[in-house]
């Protein structure tokens, strides 16, 4: 059977994601990339991967549209005026969504949703009805869980009613967090955990960090604080599980495997920006460019990696849980280490089409992916090495400062805590007191979880596990996570 | 001054508003029929009879002054030490200053509201108390106390001021039945509820439904009844087998049907600030 007739014969695809493999097939079926031997080399080891982005870049992996003009301004391309009620509004919203790239097709940045629809909130009985058709046909035509809404910093009604209406709906999508600050009041940050205690969502993002690392920002697919008005290129990540593998001593990773990779995988994504931006068109051509809901300039690119945890624990040949990282100083320090070391390489390397970052690129805790074996996402601590809370959250902020483009941790608490939802506050307040970025939790009795940064229903994967075809493409990446990353053994706080 | 301690319970979330450390004294003079956790009841007497239950030998004997040296390092939980003392009592207490308290909390101070100690009775340590309460609100946290409602409050005048909210146990309304299965009498308990309502103290009034030994509707009518008018939460707990000491009574969990029953009832004395866990 060819590839294509795989993907034609496949029971567990939907037609549309068959349609979308057969794209990628045909992209992958040619090579226009200057890629290094070494580079190569690595790629082939599982040590550089871009995460299926295809061989040949034709639109940014992340896109992050100014809705906020669309909605004053109308769009020509689509052929929309202005909205005038919350009916349009929310239409017109999903027209547009429809024509925003990325790598799945669908996409991965829909707005800061409650601030979009609070001006057109006058009946709130019949904006309530317009946010629930709206998120029914969000969760239902947008069939990946890497769609994420933004909600916050400030209180407005539109917030309330989106939060109430999730918590109804219990879908996986799309994606939401509530920027928060000292702006956003308890009330709303209470609601906001309630919803996430039923549904997994909304996370909560540390506001004052993203805006002073990033300015006006949104986040976006699993947790990525990008620009607004803008975006990134692409996303390549270094799996530091596996080059630690390589290196014959710390020296050795230090002095020789770290700095070859970081070259070879900064080097890499630089080609692939360069097609994209020189070559594919996109930001001559498509409509987000020239009507200027997105801007060349607001691009950057995200220089990801995983699996620090194994990484720092392979160096120091750690076996016994208190040398490891996350429970000994000795390996805690290490990794800050790694992390500054990349940092400075990062803050060294030029990248001439990331004008937003000063022609830099940003790093990036990537999640993973769901064959990734005994490689933790970014800098988490493995599931099932979770030290008490406390230490975790002191652990944790230790290494979110590195990740202006994202990074973030899964707390899973008991359905009781529903009853004391401040408690949950409280610990979220004291995590970004303490330098936390993004915090995420869910009940350990819902079933919509949170995966690695992404959503996905238990009973979904469970449907998967049977053989049948799932409405959203992400339950097969859920599949994979729960297979190999021990995603329901998490500890239960 | 030393406080005796069972544990702390660095983040807990049902001892009162918000995220809380919660700090378990040891010894307590009421002896419930129900005990969640009668190993916190009494003073260990260093008998040593637990040592030799220990598989871990994370229990050793001082042989200077004869006192049980615990472990915690080798420790792996697994209560054989409580489930052999007769005495109702853990050789795992501790015990230490409120400053030595303190700068343990310090560690969870960014993520919690407050403190609330409980026991066993934590009011027997009233001294202690004054003390601990202090401290704590110089480093900015509430204070809040769970009592069995046995000591005077209304005498306590240094503590209560420094006390954020009670949280306090009405057993059972009924005076006989109390002194049967809890082994005291209710008096100071009931007397207790009326001065925290009145001094506006009262954070929650808990109640463990427990079907065949109480009247519970009476109990839940009754503590509604003084309380509705207060900001003061009901919590209504079913009892649950988990933790309780060896009897003959074969007692059972209620249902929620039960459970909402009187809940009901609350409701319709005008008390609906109420919750069932
Ligand atoms: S805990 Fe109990 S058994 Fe152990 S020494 Fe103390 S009184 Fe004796
Ligand atoms: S709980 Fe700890 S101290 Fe007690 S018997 Fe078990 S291991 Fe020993």
């Amino acid at each position: 059977m060819t590839g294509v007739e795989q993907i034609v014969k496949d029971k567990t695809l939907t037609f549309e994601q068959k349609v979308v493999a057969l794209a990628r097939y045909a992209e992958n079926s040619v090579e226009v990339l200057n890629i290094s031997e070494d580079t190569q080399a690595l790629r082939e080891a599982g040590i550089i991967c871009d995460l299926f982005e295809g061989n040949v870049p034709y639109r940014p992996r992340y896109i992050l549209p100014n809705y906020e003009k669309f909605m004053k301004e109308g769009c020509k391309f689509l052929q929309l005026d202005p909205p005038t009620n919350i009916w349009e509004a929310t239409n017109y919203l999903l027209i547009f969504y429809k024509h925003v790239p990325s790598i799945t097709t669908m996409p991965v940045y829909i707005g800061n949703i409650d601030y979009l629809l609070e001006p057109f909130i006058e009946d709130e009985e019949e904006a309530k009805l317009a946010i629930r058709l709206f998120f029914t046909q969000l969760d239902r035509t947008i069939t990946d869980s890497f769609c994420h809404a933004n909600l916050g910093p400030k209180a407005t009604r539109a917030a309330k009613i989106i939060l109430e209406v999730e918590r109804e709906l219990e879908n996986a999508i799309p994606n939401l967090t509530l920027k928060y600050n000292e702006e956003t009041p308890d009330d709303l940050a209470i609601e906001a955990i309630k919803t996430a205690l039923a549904t997994a969502k909304p996370s909560f993002a540390n506001h004052n960090m993203f805006t002073e690392d990033l300015g006006e920002y949104g986040i976006a697919s699993c947790y990525n604080g990008l620009h607004a008005g803008g975006g990134a290129h692409t996303l390549v990540r270094m799996r530091l599980s596996k080059l630690a593998e390589t290196a014959t001593s710390i020296d050795d990773f230090f002095n020789h495997k770290l700095p070859h990779a970081m070259t070879c995988m900064a080097d890499y994504i630089n080609e692939r920006i360069r097609y994209i931006v020189e070559e594919s068109t996109f930001f001559e051509t498509n409509f987000l460019v020239t009507e200027g809901f997105i801007s060349k300039d607001r691009f950057t690119s995200m220089f990801g990696l995983v699996g620090l945890a194994e990484c720092v624990n392979t160096l120091l040949k750690a076996e016994k849980l208190e040398d490891k990282f996350g429970h000994s100083q000795i390996a805690d320090d290490l990794g800050v280490r790694i992390m500054e070391t990349m940092e400075a390489f990062i803050h060294q390397f030029e990248s001439k089409h990331c004008k937003v970052t000063n022609e830099r690129l940003l790093l990036h805790a990537q999640v993973g992916i769901g064959d990734d074996i005994n490689t933790s996402p970014g800098a988490r601590i493995p599931i099932g090495e979770e030290p008490e809370l406390w230490k975790h959250l002191k652990q944790t902020a230790r290494f979110h400062k590195y990740f202006p483009s994202g990074t973030g941790d899964i707390f899973p608490f008991e359905l009781n805590a529903v009853n004391n939802p401040e408690f949950i506050l409280n610990i979220i307040q004291g995590a970004f007191k303490e330098g936390m970025r993004y915090f995420s939790l869910y009940s350990s009795d819902a079933d919509v979880i949170r995966i690695t940064g992404y959503l996905v229903k238990r009973s979904e994967i469970a449907k998967l596990d049977q053989g049948i075809a799932t409405l959203q493409d992400t339950v097969v990446l859920g599949q994979g996570q729960v297979r190999n990353g021990k995603v329901y053994e998490r500890k239960v706080r | 001054m030393n406080g005796y301690l069972n544990k702390i319970i660095p983040f807990s979330s049902v001892d009162g508003p918000g995220n809380r450390t919660a700090i378990f004294l040891q010894g307590c003079n009421f002896d419930c029929i129900y005990c969640h956790n009668p190993e916190t009841i009494n003073h260990c007497i260093n008998c040593s009879f637990c040592v030799k239950a220990c598989p871990v030998d994370a229990l050793t004997i001082n042989r200077e002054n004869r006192q049980i040296v615990f472990n915690s390092n080798c420790c792996i939980e697994c209560d054989a030490c409580t489930k052999t003392c007769h005495r109702n009592s853990t050789p795992k207490y501790k015990v230490a200053t409120a400053d030595e308290i303190i700068k343990e909390i310090e560690n969870y101070r960014p993520f919690i509201q407050g403190i609330t100690v409980s026991g066993g009775e934590c009011t027997l340590q009233a001294e202690f108390l004054i003390e601990l309460f202090t401290k704590a609100k110089e480093i900015g946290l509430t204070c809040f106390i769970d009592t069995n409602g046995s000591t005077d409050l209304s005498q306590q005048e240094k503590l209560m001021n420094l006390c954020d909210g009670v949280m306090l146990d009405v057993k059972v309304w009924d005076k006989e039945r109390h002194k049967k299965y809890i082994k005291a009498d209710n008096e100071m308990v009931l007397k207790n509820l009326d001065y925290l309502v009145d001094c506006g103290k009262l954070y929650e009034v808990r109640t463990v439904v427990v079907p065949e030994l109480f009247n519970n509707e009476e109990t839940v009518t009754n503590v509604a009844h003084k309380i509705k008018n207060s900001t003061a939460r009901y919590k209504l707990i079913k009892y649950r087998h988990l933790g309780v000491r060896e009897n003959n009574l074969n007692l059972t969990t209620p249902t929620d049907h039960d459970m909402n029953h009187l809940e009901r009832l609350a409701h319709e004395v005008g008390c609906f600030n109420t919750i069932i866990v």
